[in-house]
């Protein structure tokens, strides 16, 4: 009985049937969305108000043409989108949704599940930089280097960003922090500052625009997946919505009060509160233009990092006023 | 690490074929080499072959954007050889058909530095107000990108005046529109980040490598045909030479921006002062024997042509120097130092219409890189000085 739960937790929900629904529905979202501040109708054919679009896209993906270039490192090449779909598949178990109680540490929810979860988070950049390389292709490999650039530039900020209310709620554990603010929902105040670097800092971890500069295609063509088609582009394509889906999700435990509430009204609140935060990121994507990575890099040390900063040291001061 | 980029000959960034060759270190570009011949069509050889009135629809189709300003530029220099003088009602048309024209093609370059700078919601934007003054030519005209107004001695259709109210509301709309964009193109940061000291060609360098167009005036060279040297109605109409001072990407923005305002300004005059009388007089079916040469200020910069008639109904040589051409030295200079991330908006700033721009065979060695341009006799006596070395195969087997 207990195998047959875990297999349905696994497979239906959380696990990869409820994401893919839900990543999905979360890029027809955030496509919509940009769509309509751009004036444009965005999809509007397949299914109701275009809702099934982005699965069609998948699985037309899925049978096209799958080409290896002959130079790449065949095995690396192949392997790596499925490692990178496991990776952020395996973070979006960690987010504090089901299956957990404060007073009962599990498998997927320990203290220290914060850490891991920023961990599984920053494998997929380091992944699509193997990716990039191993395709051997010029433009992939400037996209990869700029992947790697980038990385220097907005981890640090999202780091700090989003262990600094983890330091108010005394707590490595994302159930317990987002209980401490269900308890205490004024103290979110205090961390808006660090919601707005860590919103800037996974727009850039998802490289979306302003930062699409690893796959900038009026610059260097098809980035980081110039030599990709066919299943492995479809993977691809699915880590970066499960990957939306995991990091707004983050930024919505830890910043927004977590989903309280039993099963229902707790996925309720999920899906509420992870829209919110992909609207958001949405809202920037339409409002700005690509900038250059020597301005990613130096806008996240001179900016966003100081910034950071201050939110931790605001969070460090506030902590000692309290007790 | 310093390696070479192809951009091209097909790239996203590229909406027609031409190939840059960029050496990198790192991301900063320390050299840049152009190559063209891919979008040749041997245009001009075709127009010795028509009359001078199948020439104008040629002529309108070297490029699909500025189609007017080539069609324009010829008929001017055909009318000058068959010394025929449009009525002013003619002029008036065809000079109004050139703004809205300008005015289509500025707002379509906005739009592509949008994109290319990664502001897709700038892209969208200044497309979907493109469409007000694509339907007023089409209203006009009944065409969208070959408008087949022109014809020797005027225009072929007249507007009346339910037209004439419909392009002063467009303008109406437009200008209001293209102050909001000028707005967002000089002040939104990071589209400001990204186009601002970028793409440097300072004043005396523009002189030098003979910049045109919007090019030439956002380095603060006052060049512009229409102002130097009028042709038709231009003299009559009160507007401005936009300029700016500072060199860069943003300038050529700015530049764009400030001639869609002062063209809205020019329709509104030539719709308000439309003379009455003919569209168009009557042409004869010969040019004299004789030369002629045409400046015309297209959206992109100064356009020549040339023609040299020799009495036939059919032109004996007709050369066309585009505004692009006249630009690729000074984009050489402009994109050396640049990041790899500016090379698409500096390309793009000086509104690159390489099929305009397409007149000559480059040849390329393979082995040494080596170019030449040849011309159709120097190629045929090359082939016969090969052939005359190879020894005649006795018994050549048909392959079939």
């Amino acid at each position: 009985m207990a195998v047959l739960r875990t297999f349905l937790y696994l497979l239906v929900y959380p696990g990869i049937l409820f994401l893919f629904a839900y990543s999905t529905f979360s890029e027809w979202f955030d496509r919509k969305v940009y769509a309509r501040l751009q004036n444009r109708m965005g999809p509007t054919h397949t299914g109701r108000f275009g809702l099934l679009q982005p699965i069609a896209d998948f699985f037309k993906l899925l049978a096209k043409e799958d080409i290896v270039p002959e130079a790449a490192d065949k095995g690396l090449f192949n392997v790596l989108p499925a490692i990178s779909l496991a990776v952020v598949s395996t973070a979006a178990l960690l987010l504090p949704l089901w299956n957990f109680d404060l007073a009962k540490p599990g498998l997927t929810s320990f203290s220290g599940d914060i850490i891991v979860m920023l961990y599984l988070l920053s494998l997929p950049t380091l992944i699509l930089f193997l990716a990039a390389w191993s395709s051997t292709n010029l433009f992939s490999t400037i996209g990869g280097a700029r992947v790697l650039t980038m990385l220097f530039g907005y981890e640090v900020p999202l780091f700090l960003a989003v262990l600094s209310p983890a330091i108010l709620a005394n707590s490595w554990r994302l159930a317990e922090i987002a209980a401490f603010y269900q308890a205490k929902p004024l103290l979110l105040l205090v961390n808006v500052l660090g919601f707005l670097v860590a919103l800037i800092a996974v727009q850039a971890k998802l490289e979306r625009t302003p930062f699409d500069i690893p796959d900038a295609e009026t610059e260097i063509v098809g980035g980081t997946f110039t030599e990709y088609s066919g299943k492995k582009l479809a993977l691809f394509r699915l880590t970066f919505d499960i990957e939306l889906v995991v990091a707004s999700g983050l930024l919505a435990a830890v910043f927004l009060g977590g989903f309280p509430g039993g099963v229902v009204l707790g996925l309720i609140l999920f899906v509420v509160k992870t829209l919110f935060v992909i609207f958001l990121l949405s809202l920037i994507r339409a409002l700005t233009s690509r900038i250059r990575i020597d301005q990613v890099v130096a806008f996240a040390w001179k900016i966003l990092a100081p910034l950071a900063v201050l939110q931790l040291l605001a969070t460090i001061l506030l902590k000692g006023f309290l007790s | 690490m310093s390696f070479q980029i192809p951009i091209g000959p097909q790239h996203p960034a590229l909406k027609e074929p031409i190939s840059l060759r960029m050496t990198v270190d790192g991301e900063v570009i320390t050299d840049a080499d152009i190559r063209l011949g891919y979008n040749h069509r041997g245009l001009e050889k075709l127009a010795e072959e028509k009359t001078w009135v199948q020439n104008i629809y040629l002529t309108e189709r070297i490029c699909g954007i500025c189609s007017h300003s080539h069609a324009t530029c010829y008929v001017q220099a055909v009318e000058k050889l068959m010394e025929i003088m449009p009525p002013r009602r003619g002029l008036y048309i065809r000079y109004l058909v050139s703004e809205l024209e300008r005015v289509h093609s500025h707002l379509l370059w906005l739009g592509v530095a949008g994109h290319e700078a990664g502001f897709d919601s700038f892209f969208m934007y200044t497309w979907r107000d493109r469409e007000i003054v694509m339907d007023l030519l089409e209203m006009i005209s009944g065409n969208r990108v070959h408008y087949a107004m022109n014809t020797i001695g005027g225009v072929r259709r007249d507007i009346d005046e339910g037209q004439k109210a419909k392009i002063l509301e467009g303008v109406v709309t437009l200008r209001k529109r293209s102050e909001y964009y000028f707005g967002i193109g000089a002040n939104e940061p990071s589209f400001v980040a990204r186009i601002a000291g970028v793409g440097m060609l300072t004043k005396q360098q523009a002189i030098d490598l003979c910049a045109v167009g919007p090019v030439a005036r956002a380095s603060g060279v006052a060049r512009d045909v229409r102002k130097e040297d009028p042709y038709a109605v231009y003299d009559e109409l009160d507007f401005n030479v936009c300029t700016s001072d500072s060199c860069d990407v943003l300038g050529r923005v700015v530049v764009r921006v400030m001639e869609l305002l002062q063209s809205y300004n020019m329709i509104e005059q030539m719709v308000k002062g439309l003379p009455d009388g003919d569209i168009v007089v009557k042409a004869p079916r010969k040019a004299k024997p004789g030369e002629a040469l045409s400046r015309y200020e297209a959206p992109r910069g100064e356009n020549v042509h040339y023609i040299k008639s020799n009495g036939t109904d059919k032109p004996e040589r007709l050369k066309v120097r585009a505004p692009t051409l006249g630009n690729y030295p000074a984009t050489m200079v402009m994109l050396k130092k640049g990041f790899i991330a500016d090379i698409p908006l500096i390309f793009a700033a000086i509104d690159p219409c390489i099929c305009c721009a397409e007149r000559a065979v480059t040849l390329i060695s393979a082995r040494s890189g080596e170019e030449s341009v040849v011309t159709m006799s120097d190629l045929r006596r090359q082939a016969l000085d090969r052939s005359k070395n190879t020894p005649v195969k006795g018994k050549s087997v048909w392959p079939f």
